[in-house]
């Protein structure tokens, strides 16, 4: 029978990224000085559960590499090392290159060994400097289990007879001790039944084994740890004079404690069994718990499932359109949608709506580690705050999300959140804050990147625009108009903010990714208070609450979210501007009225402003009144590419299906507002 | 649908196939031909749903089974005086390639013709006109019959002139 390691090999490398996450994600919480039993335990156990993995499966470099790590934080745990900065941010790296080995495991492919080296040295220099460092002299006797190197053992190893049964190889057990040490074993044959009464599967030898050489207690419990419980096990420092006098003199006490009190041994054993024994049960509670509070999903199921979603909403609108004015000559059509209604539901029921929007804490995760990174790079003092981390998120919309918001906080803490003197100087607190925060507004997740820097120099951007052409002297602008100029392809103010490089390299395409998602990005800012950019996303790209509107003979769809309200013309408060460019007075603000069926080269049904209704839409931060001959259904539809097969068309963001099966297409605001002007730009242009 | 069922019974009627079968379809009286493989089906012809600012010959869209298919004209494409759409007028849905992208796009035409074998060697070049006819789109002529059928090179069709922006539209977003 063979086994398909292969499978089990994706789910280890699976489980173990995981377990790295937790790591740093606990790593990252941990304040110098201040170990919490639990974090450390937490900690521990992906470790363990790292390195136990792969030794199985034949990742020798990483499994020896975890077991320093892990050796470090048994002292951690055991409380004979303090947790301090240093330690903190190696076992950060020891993280990273776990992930790069496990990613070389996975993918085949070399990883940087040099890079794993110095880490690795890393470690064992801090394992070296020995826990006697920081251990106060004064310790407990408990704590012998992690005293290192003792000049050796002396190892009592009786198996129970079913210890092999259990899977266990004594060979194996031993060849790990030769590898550590010169090993002395003295077999026990006392035990030996008569040849005729002997079980080839009971164990029925036992050992005494004398091991030489400087080996840490943990590395030697850790070889029986598998038995443990199978077997009776004392083991025991030898006494030796010489490696009394080879210690240094502040060992010294802690090795005498040792040697003179070998009787302890035994109990010692028992205690650490019974340890094992809650551990286990602790761990077994915990995994329980993180399974129940993550899901991991493939996203082809995603697609399936949105793809089925998109089929009930075409029928439901069919059903809809046909139930508007039905009589019994449409009785056949309504048994089909109905029949087609029944297949869509039980294929979702089937498919199962288990499979949910993930939190945005997805895309969040990763933040806390750049900024401790950028923090010790730059030299400053930021605490990064996040809030709304549940916040739901379609998964491809946050897939596509992650990278503008890696760039917009890496801005934030580069750019945004001055040093410590600065700060001080201007009578801030010494520490930055850059805050995160995601949350639902109407359809659409605001996800709000804030830091309490300086801000932006709504000064230097305006100059920087007139030094490009992109603005005149005399130009009026409001501060979003400005900032505004932030977001134009290679707009470096590199200057004005750093002397690296400025707000403004790669915003362009931070706010392409944004627009291409349909969402948009604001920013605001104060100067000396910091800045603010809130990014305006749909909650999904598949489905969309519409608004149709009939223009002429056709009909399109405005998307609901940027409708603010729709109202007949009243001809008092239109007023034209050179007699082209038509505004309408709502309340106190003038609204440029864009009359569709001129934009889009359509035949009305009367030219007259009054026939028509006034649908007022924002977009692109701009308001506008769209003309229409009629306002119909408002309906949810499912958003067709009109890409796929065709290409991007200007004010329209898309194409879908109504009910009778003709195709209506969904008008892109910003882009019809941008269009309008360009036309009258142009008209302007014209004239002049 | 006698349509489908001509060529239907047209292919089984050829048994094995020598070099490239193309569909011949009729437009002002002459006979064009397309790689039978790219067409995807033969439909009547049924309203599209237009789309704003694009030329003429790009009649719309229409819905193929949940997909949006751009229906271009082919008349006007040509330059050809446009015709009414009748009964006999048919779309066909031809699989586009460009690049390794496929599209799906439909093409108006007067009607169906017939189905051909055509061997590579018998497809001759289309003379040169000059600037008088633009014959790019011509992968060849064949004569079957004594009768000439025009090769349309599709992929060069489809993807030229206001089709042909699509991509660098889609980057000067």
């Amino acid at each position: 029978m063979s086994i398909d390691m292969e499978q089990f090999k994706a789910t280890f490398i699976e489980e173990s990224l995981e377990g790295l996450d937790i790591m740093e994600a606990v790593l990252l919480e941990m304040q110098p000085g201040t170990a919490d039993a639990e974090e450390v335990d937490n900690i521990f156990r992906a470790a363990h559960s790292i390195k136990g993995g792969s030794a199985t499966f034949g990742f020798s470099d990483i499994s020896n590499f975890t077991h320093v790590v892990e050796t470090l934080l048994d002292q951690v745990r055991a409380g004979e090392r303090e947790v301090t900065q240093e330690a903190i941010n190696l076992f950060l790296s020891s993280v990273d290159c776990i992930r790069d080995m496990l990613a070389g495991a996975q993918e085949g492919f070399e990883i940087n060994l040099e890079q794993v080296a110095e880490v690795k040295a890393g470690l064992d220099r801090m394992l070296g400097s020995a826990s006697q460092a920081t251990v106060p002299a004064e310790i407990e006797p408990e704590a012998t289990d992690g005293s290192p190197a003792a000049s050796g053992w002396k190892i009592v190893f009786k198996p129970f007879p079913d210890m092999l049964r259990s899977g266990n190889d004594v060979v194996r057990l031993f060849r790990e001790l030769a590898d550590m040490g010169e090993m002395v074993p003295k077999v026990e044959l006392e035990g030996l039944p008569a040849l005729v009464d002997m079980e080839p599967e009971e164990a029925c030898l036992s050992w005494e084994v004398t091991l030489n050489g400087s080996i840490g207690r943990e590395q030697v419990d850790e070889v029986f740890e598998w038995v443990d419980g199978d077997c009776e096990l004392s083991i025991t420092p030898l006494g030796d004079e010489k490696a009394l006098e080879d210690m240094p003199a502040d060992k010294l006490s802690t090795a005498v404690e040792v040697s003179s009190t070998p009787v302890q041994a035994a109990p010692l054993v028992e205690e650490r069994r019974s340890n094992n024994d809650r551990r286990q049960g602790d761990r077994r509670k915990n995994r329980s718990s993180s399974e129940n509070s993550s899901i991991r999903v493939g996203i082809d199921k995603v697609d399936a499932l949105i793809n089925l979603v998109g089929e009930l909403v075409i029928t439901q609108s069919m059903l809809g359109q046909l139930g508007e004015d039905f009589s019994m000559d449409k009785v056949e059509r309504l048994k089909d949608g109905l029949a087609e209604l029944e297949r869509n539901t039980r294929e979702l029921q089937e498919n199962v709506m288990s499979i949910r929007m993930l939190p945005i804490s997805f895309a969040f995760n990763r933040f806390p580690r750049m900024v401790h990174d950028l923090c010790g790079k730059l030299e400053k003092k930021i605490e990064l705050k996040m809030s709304g981390e549940q916040t739901e998120l379609d998964k491809t919309v946050m897939e596509k999300i992650g990278d503008p918001l890696v760039h917009l906080v890496r801005n934030a803490v580069d750019h945004g959140i001055e040093t410590p003197e600065v700060r001080i100087k201007a009578g801030k607190s010494e520490t930055g804050t850059v805050h995160l925060n995601a949350y639902h507004q109407g359809g659409n997740i605001l996800i709000e990147i804030s830091d309490d820097g300086a801000g932006l120099n709504r000064d230097r951007i305006l100059a920087k625009a007139i030094e490009r052409g992109l603005a005149n002297n005399g130009d009026n602008l409001s501060d979003a108009e400005i900032f505004d100029f932030l977001f134009q392809p290679g707009f470096s103010t590199a200057d004005v903010v750093s002397d690296v490089s400025g707000r403004g390299v790669g915003m362009d395409v931070v706010k392409r990714n944004i627009t291409a998602l349909g969402g948009a990005i604001d920013v605001e800012s104060r100067p000396g208070n910091g800045s603010t950019f809130t990014i305006r996303l749909p909650l999904t790209l598949a489905i969309l609450d519409g608004q149709l509107v009939r223009v002429g003979e056709q009909t399109f769809i405005i998307p609901l979210v940027s409708i603010i309200e729709s109202l007949q013309v009243e001809s008092s408060r239109v007023n034209a501007i050179a007699g082209s460019a038509e505004l309408y007075k709502l309340r106190d603000d003038y609204l440029p009225i864009i009359r569709l069926y001129d934009a889009f080269g359509l035949k009305p049904d009367s030219a007259s402003l009054e026939d028509g209704l006034l649908v007022v839409v924002e977009g692109h931060g701009q308001q506008a009144g769209l003309l229409v001959d009629d306002l119909l259904a408002q309906q949810q539809v499912v958003i067709k590419s009109l890409e796929t097969n065709f290409k991007k068309v200007g004010g329209i963001s898309g194409a879908t299906i109504l009910g009778d099966g003709t195709v209506a297409l969904i008008v892109d605001i910003g882009g019809i507002i941008e269009l309008s002007q360009n036309g009258r730009k142009c008209a302007n242009s014209a004239a002049a | 649908m006698d349509v489908a069922e001509q060529i239907a019974s047209g292919l089984a009627g050829t048994g094995e196939v020598d070099g490239s079968q193309f569909l011949t379809f009729l437009l002002a009286g002459e006979e064009y031909g397309v790689d039978i493989l790219r067409v995807q089906e033969i439909k009547g012809w049924n309203a599209v749903t237009p789309i704003p600012n694009t030329p003429e010959y790009i009649r719309g869209v229409i819905n193929l089974r949940g997909t949006i298919v751009p229906i271009v004209d082919l008349r006007r494409r040509f330059g050809l005086e446009p015709m009414e759409y009748g009964p006999m007028t048919v779309v066909i849905v031809l699989k586009v390639m460009r690049e390794d992208k496929s599209r799906v796009m439909g093409i108006v035409v007067d009607a169906v013709s017939d189905v051909y074998n055509v061997q590579d060697e018998s497809l001759k070049p289309a003379p040169d006109f000059g600037s008088v006819v633009n014959v790019d789109f011509v992968q060849g002529l064949a004569t079957v019959d004594e009768t000439m059928v025009i090769i349309l090179d599709i992929d060069h069709l489809l993807n030229s002139g206001e089709l042909a922006v699509m991509d660098s539209a889609i980057e000067h977003e």
